[in-house]
């Protein structure tokens, strides 16, 4: 004895809100059950457990035949098999696309490629997602890095208008495309600390002000390439390493101002060079894909590592940084103004939301 | 000659990859009506192809413009080998060929395959020519409007109600033919679904027809129904009631013209069927078993006297008496009345009307439920020579007609004629709620119908409607409508059966019986105490499993007592609830191969006129046993515990302190108090009056075995609706009158699989309660975020599509309502049923149309005779004139002249009597017919000035418009409901019947998700398809919808499974009941002729 078919259909698809967590969760029917009931649905409206059972398994039903649709949220809005609320509509593409910080920050800068989709098992058993769910979050970020690959023009409004998602979401997929593209490295073990949310700032910061979309809009190019004139022109800043007057104009230039104004003021003085090395050499590599893709591990080892053991506080990088950016100004045998504040401007904010515990 | 169809292929978008190389399609269309097919080019490599072809014409007749969809094919083109079909999309054009429905069908449409469903979606525009053709033997009906609305559509009146029209159509069903083993499961579903949109445009041409000879222009409450016979065939049957209704523009207040009506062929013409006598012989294909002559089984206090050598048919009526304990005023009045209406119904052969909903008035009095049933036995007639010709013209490939169309007719016509008895038995001569409907396994059928006896009223001028009856003075009118359809219509004396008979509580003149159990819904007058809710009786009988005519008989010898018990269960229920009426009832009987389930709905209230019920006494058989007297107590006091506990919930405190302020002409005191203290103390007191006898069989429950413990477990175990939620099956609430505007429309399906133990009858019963009432749990639980709801027109089919298989379908809407105002009734207003109602408030003249010959020779041949032999010109006076000559009949409040009644409301609130009323009635009406009917006058002058700025197809357009601005989104939101309205939302415009037939198979059951995933697919499919094609005509809702057929088959084993379903309803452009939608451009221009005609007089 058992119910063989159970369905039921609405003209207006009916959808749970906290059905549809759990079911992009990766729960089982008979898991969200269980979680469902422990939430007291029950207890408020005197139903039973074969319920609860039924309308989950249609909730989910639901779904699957929906997630097609979710593929290329732009049908779902003219599709006419479910009939479902724009509010709703906005709904359920938002938190389709949304992900775990935890799942997205193992996937980061990694190739999205079946190998990696193997490897989503380990990656589940790390970070306590479900596989299914990481499964659904890695296609996501496959599915809109593969559309907005090729497209021209703004890479976060390309996301958002083919994706239909909220400002927010579609900033944190331009951060996933341009890290994917770019391959940053950002698991190793230096760069634990830091979470999916600052490399999405930072990349918020290398997409506005270093691809070749940043400079002119109207350039019919790329947002997720970074600006290879660019990067050819911060060789030049090597000067202000390899030239020894203008190392020793510049180091004078930041102690004068700092003088008094921080309790690191020694440190900084003793590791001005060594900081100020790190900083032109990375740029100067920058033209290499290999060493943009150490960028973060870079930049963390060669500045945020050594003032860290000098006990700077986000006070003291801050000052520091801003000094050693203006002073740079000031040098009159220094002609690549330009290009240093556009180097700069990145890495000083990148630096300041890098610089935590 | 007299029709151009022109269609265009504009674009497709969402197709589905047919070239796996490319990951592309090159897709074209094929289009084509009947023989004619045009094709489009093929539009290479894309997903989204614009095609935007040429106008494709066709020049067709009418008949084939009725008949025939529009197919559209969408292909795959390959050069090497044959090109894939995609999916098909069939339009059908019907909508077009009524000049007041859609004007063009043009929209996305979900591109249909009956193995993958919805491929993609094509956009299509579609327009009919129609050249005017006055041929009188002509085929076609086109013009004639259908509704699905078994009430008079909003938006409309009715200047004539003709009567019942029948009709079906048989064919050989391509799925048992011999070619179905040669071709593709795709070729032969697409033959199936063609053929039966083919047999759907001939009935509804038919009928048409039918129509036209009767003299009406629509049809009403339009019923089809498939039987899939298997090799015996497939019928295509249907009911309606033919009208003739008017066009009301919306918003405009009274409308006194008077519709000319042709005085056409008399209504006896309407059932084409044969005479009895020449049916007697194709008996012989039935089960002879089943054509006893039928017994009135009386169960109205629970004792069936039943003959049980004979078989089904069954007539359960409650309530009844005689309408001659009317005061003496009433009595000649009322004799008239009857005659006046038995004279032209009578001259019907099935004086039937499948209308549920009336507008106040026009039912006079409801005597009870008629049902009859038969059990047949199908057989293949082999008559090839004299076959349906029509379908034979349209399937060439039927080389041997199916059955002959006459044996059903003859089938049907019997069990037609059995209920027209019932309802004589009754007093009655009319039969209002009418259904017809079949349940088929293997070869064997049962056929049933039911019906509400009534007597309705023969006025057939709107001027009568007035004055009397308003809310009120409603005491000064011999019925008042909030009880006057409660009065027994028969004799007291000569009652049919034992009942027990009061006087009205309401208006304390008239009897009225304990217990009221109709087909229809409640009126919108009548006067309820508290919240209705759903009764259930349900049960499962086992039967050996057997062949032809033993298995037949075995059948019917079942039926009278599963009739018996389901009624029980009702009466039961409904006294456990408090309550003494029941609306909307619908008994279903299944048959399966080794089982019977039977299903009755119905919605229980407690009605004001009627008597208070008795509670339900529990009775040992063998006293003396304590042990078991004390389970006797305990029992007792749950069930008393439960009636307590459902009258507070239902709100059932019947009004006894208001009762007394509205002096009542009639009662003595000393039958009021006896009254009242019948309320307060337990009613079985009520005895003391004149229903003594009888009265412990009704109310009594004998535990002596364990089957009737089991009874009286099961009449526990219903769960009342949790807080918030209340059922219904009928379409509103009784006692709820504050509806918002959220709706959720749903379809849930459940099929139990019952193990191969061996099940007893209460086994069964049990899984079949428990099945039933999880389903309800499921919906509550369901919808909780549209607390306080009410699920209302909760319909549900069982069926036994397999030997271990139960399946139940449920369609219903889930309406929510302002939960501070939900008690009290809005004062001013009698017609609560969803605020829209007030426009049509409607003039419901009965067409009486008997031949002036004959009419004439009646003694009330005063009044019939003028009014068919004046000219129209001198129409207006002479209705007065009926009005005086009638001037007893009780009158219904009409609200559209809501202006012109105020005259007569200040009016009547002068006279103190109704007697006085009465006497001056003449006048009153004169005055204001006459000064209403200048009112409509000017006011027609001005729609029609404004008709003339803006000319129809612009008023279309711009409803369009609105229309598809609506929700914002690129796809129009189309609501659906089964019910006849959308609270809080004005329907302006009848777009025509959506009448759709889908097949969905798949060699793939596990890929898809099982069954359960097929079917919520292909549910979701049919959805779609309904909404994409009443966008295409420009509405957005569809009300009336329900879901006739679904049949599903399934073989897990071989992973196959096959689903037929079959949908209706009525598409509508409706607006928000604020917005205000130019009521001009929707008038119709006949109307404004009309008005324009009668200030002419």
């Amino acid at each position: 004895m058992a119910v063989e078919l159970d369905v039921f259909v609405g003209n207006t698809t009916i959808m749970d809100e906290e059905v549809y967590q759990l079911w992009l969760d990766g729960y089982t029917v008979n898991d969200a059950v269980k979680v469902r009931m422990e939430g007291g649905v029950l207890d408020e409206c005197e139903a039973s457990a074969d319920v609860l059972l039924s309308d989950t398994m249609d909730q989910y039903r639901t779904f699957q035949m929906c997630e097609r649709l979710l593929h290329s949220p732009a049908k779902l809005a003219n599709q006419l098999l479910f009939q479902i609320p724009p509010h709703r509509q906005t709904v359920l593409i938002e938190r389709y696309y949304a992900f775990d910080d935890a799942f997205v920050r193992e996937v980061l800068g990694k190739k999205l490629s079946k190998g990696t989709k193997k490897d989503l098992d380990d990656i589940s058993a790390k970070t306590g997602v479900t596989l299914k769910s990481c499964r659904r979050q890695f296609d996501n970020f496959k599915r809109v890095f593969k559309v907005v690959e090729e497209l021209k023009g703004p890479l976060v409004e390309n996301i958002r208008q083919h994706f239909l998602l909220s400002d927010k979401l579609a900033r944190d997929y331009a951060a996933i495309v341009f890290f994917t593209n770019n391959r940053f490295e950002t698991g190793k073990r230096k760069l634990q600390y830091l979470t999916f949310q600052d490399f999405a700032f930072c990349a918020g910061q290398l997409i506005n002000n270093w691809t070749v979309g940043a400079v002119d809009n109207m350039v019919e190019d790329m947002d997720v390439d970074l600006d290879k004139e660019f990067l050819q022109e911060l060789k030049e800043l090597k000067i202000l390493i390899t030239d020894k007057d203008l190392l020793d104009q510049h180091k004078s230039l930041v102690c004068t101002a700092l003088r008094g104004k921080t309790k690191a003021f020694n440190e900084m003085e003793a590791n001005f060079k060594n900081l100020s090395r790190g900083l032109v050499n990375i740029a100067a590599k920058l033209t290499n894909t290999k060493d943009v893709r150490d960028f973060f591990i870079d930049l963390v080892e060669k500045f945020i590592e050594p003032c860290r053991s000098d006990r700077w506080t986000a006070a003291d990088m801050k000052l520091y940084l801003t000094h050693y950016t203006n002073s740079a100004h000031i040098l009159d045998t220094f002609k690549h103004q330009v290009v240093w504040d556009r180097y700069m401007g990145v890495i000083k904010s990148c630096i300041f939301k890098m610089y935590h515990d | 000659m007299p029709g151009k169809l022109k269609a265009k292929i504009v674009a497709g978008r969402h197709l589905p990859v047919m070239d796996r190389a490319s990951d592309l399609t090159d897709a074209f269309v094929e289009v084509k009506f009947g023989n004619t097919t045009f094709k489009t080019d093929v539009c290479h490599k894309s997903l989204n192809p614009q095609w935007n072809s040429e106008w494709f014409k066709f020049e067709v007749d009418d008949e084939d413009l009725q008949d025939e969809p529009l197919q559209i094919t969408v292909l795959d083109h390959d050069t090497y080998s044959a090109n894939d079909a995609i999916g098909k999309v069939y339009i059908d054009i019907d909508p077009l060929l009524c000049t007041e429905a859609a004007s063009v069908i043009s929209g996305w449409f979900p591109i249909y395959d009956t193995i993958h469903g919805i491929r993609g979606e094509i956009n299509v525009l579609v327009k009919v020519e129609l050249f005017n053709d006055l041929n009188r033997f002509r085929q076609s009906s086109c013009g004639v409007k259908f509704f699905c609305t078994t009430s008079i559509p909003r938006c409309y009146r009715a200047a004539m109600v003709h009567g019942f029209v029948e009709e079906l159509v048989v064919n050989e069903d391509p799925e048992y033919q011999w070619i179905d083993r040669i071709r593709t499961p795709r070729a032969s579903n697409e033959a199936r679904q063609r053929l039966i949109s083919l047999m759907s445009g001939e009935l509804q041409r038919k009928i048409g027809l039918k129509v036209l000879e009767m003299g009406g222009n629509a049809v009403v409450g339009y019923l089809q129904c498939f039987d899939l016979e298997g090799e015996s065939g497939l019928v295509v049957r249907a009911i309606g009631t033919a009208c003739t209704l008017d066009k009301v523009s919306s918003g405009s207040a009274p409308n006194t013209n008077t519709h000319v009506h042709p005085n056409t062929a008399p209504a006896s013409n309407a059932c084409n069927s044969p005479s009895k006598d020449g049916k007697e012989s194709p008996l012989a294909h039935g089960c002879r078993s089943t054509h006893n002559s039928p017994v009135h089984s009386v169960c109205s206090s629970q004792r069936l006297s039943q003959n049980f050598s004979v078989s089904v048919p069954t007539l359960i009526f409650t309530g009844m008496g005689s309408g001659g304990s009317a005061g003496k005023e009433a009595g000649p009045l009322k004799t008239l009345l009857r005659q006046h209406t038995q004279t032209a119904l009578e001259q019907r052969e099935f004086p039937f009307f499948t209308l549920t909903s009336f507008p106040p008035g026009f039912l006079v009095h409801v005597g009870g439920v008629v049902s009859a049933r038969s059990v047949k036995l199908l057989d293949r007639i082999h008559n090839p020579a004299l076959g349906n010709t029509r379908s034979y013209k349209l399937l060439d490939w039927n080389s041997v007609t199916a059955d002959e169309p006459e044996t059903r007719d003859a089938w049907w016509e019997e069990i037609r004629q059995e209920i027209k008895s019932h309802a004589k038995a009754l007093g009655c001569h009319a039969v209002v709620g009418y259904s017809e409907s079949t349940s088929i396994c293997e070869e064997v059928c049962i056929l049933s119908a039911s019906g509400t006896a009534a007597i309705l009223n023969p006025r057939y001028m709107r001027e009568g409607c007035l004055d009397i009856g308003s809310t009120d003075h409603r005491f000064e009118d011999p019925s008042p409508p909030s009880c006057g359809f409660c009065h027994i219509p028969y004799d007291e004396l000569n009652m049919p059966f034992p009942a027990q008979l009061t006087y009205c509580y309401h208006c304390r003149r008239q009897k009225v019986p304990d217990v009221l159990f109709t087909t229809i819904d409640l009126p919108s007058e009548a006067a309820v105490t508290g919240k209705g809710c759903l009764i259930q009786a349900r049960l499962c009988r086992l039967k050996k499993k057997a062949q032809g005519e033993v298995n037949a008989t075995a059948i019917s010898n079942l039926l009278p007592f599963m009739e018996y018990e389901l009624h029980t269960q009702l009466m039961n229920k409904l006294k456990l609830r408090n309550m003494n009426a029941l609306f909307g009832l619908h008994i279903q009987i299944s048959v399966g191969e080794n089982m019977l389930l039977g299903l009755a709905s119905a919605t229980g209230v407690y009605l004001t006129a009627l008597p208070a019920p008795g509670g339900i006494q529990i009775a040992g058989k063998t006293p003396g046993d304590l042990s078991n007297e004390h389970h006797i107590l305990t029992i007792q006091k749950r069930i008393n515990d439960t009636i307590a506990k459902n009258k507070e919930l239902y709100q059932i405190n019947p009004p006894e302190l208001t009762e007394e302020g509205l002096g009542s002409p009639i009662p003595e005191p000393r039958q009021r108090s006896r009254l009242f203290r019948s309320h307060s103390e337990s009613s079985d007191e009520l005895s003391e009056l004149d229903l003594s006898h009888g009265k412990k069989d009704a109310f009594v429950l004998e535990i002596d075995d364990t089957d009737a413990v089991e009874d009286i477990h099961s009449l526990l175990t219903d769960a009342p609706p949790p807080t918030g939620f209340y059922s219904c099956n009928t379409e509103i609430m009784p006692g709820i009158y504050n509806w918002t505007s959220g709706i959720q429309m749903f379809t849930s399906v459940r099929v139990f699989r019952l193990s191969n133990a061996n099940l007893t009858n209460q086994g069964l019963n049990k899984i079949f309660t428990d099945l039933c009432e999880n389903l309800l749990k499921s919906f509550y639980f369901k919808l909780r975020s549209m607390i306080p709801c009410c699920l209302c027109h909760l319909n549900f089919t069982v069926a036994v599509p397999e030997e271990e298989l139960i399946q139940v379908a449920v369609t219903a809407v889930a309406m929510t309502f302002d939960k501070d105002q939900a008690q009290e009734k809005p004062a001013e207003k009698p017609i609560n049923k969803g605020s829209s109602e007030n426009e049509e408030q409607l003039q419901f003249p009965l067409e009486l149309c008997a031949d002036v010959s004959s009419a004439n020779t009646q003694p009330s041949s005063k009044v019939s005779g003028t009014v068919s032999l004046l000219t129209p010109a001198a129409k207006l006076c002479q209705n007065q004139l009926v009005m005086i000559h009638l001037p007893g009949v009780p009158e219904s409040t009409n609200v559209s002249s809501r202006a012109a009644s105020v005259d007569y409301g200040s009016f009547a609130d002068r006279c103190s009597t109704w007697l006085e009323l009465l006497r001056l009635k003449a006048h009153t009406i004169r005055r204001g017919s006459v000064k209403t009917s200048r009112r409509t006058q000017s006011l027609a002058h001005s729609v029609s000035s404004l008709e003339r700025c803006s000319p129809l197809p612009e008023g279309r357009s711009r409803s369009l418009r609105s229309s598809r601005s609506f929700g914002g989104s690129s796809v129009t939101v189309v609501k659906m409901t089964p019910l006849s309205f959308l609270p809080g939302i004005r329907i302006i415009k009848y777009l025509g019947i959506i009448n759709m037939f889908f097949i969905r198979e798949t060699t793939s059951l596990r890929e898809e998700g099982g069954v359960s995933g097929f079917l919520h697919s292909f549910i979701a499919e049919v959805f779609a398809m309904v909404r994409a094609h009443v966008a295409a005509l420009g509405g957005n809702a569809v009300v009336s919808y329900s879901m006739k057929e679904c049949v599903l088959m399934e073989n897990p084993n071989k992973n196959q499974a096959q689903c037929l379903i079959n949908v209706s309803g009525d598409a509508v452009i409706c607006v928000r009941e604020t917005d205000q939608e130019p009521t001009a451009s929707m008038t119709n221009i006949g109307q404004t002729c009309c008005s324009a005609n009668d200030g002419a007089t």
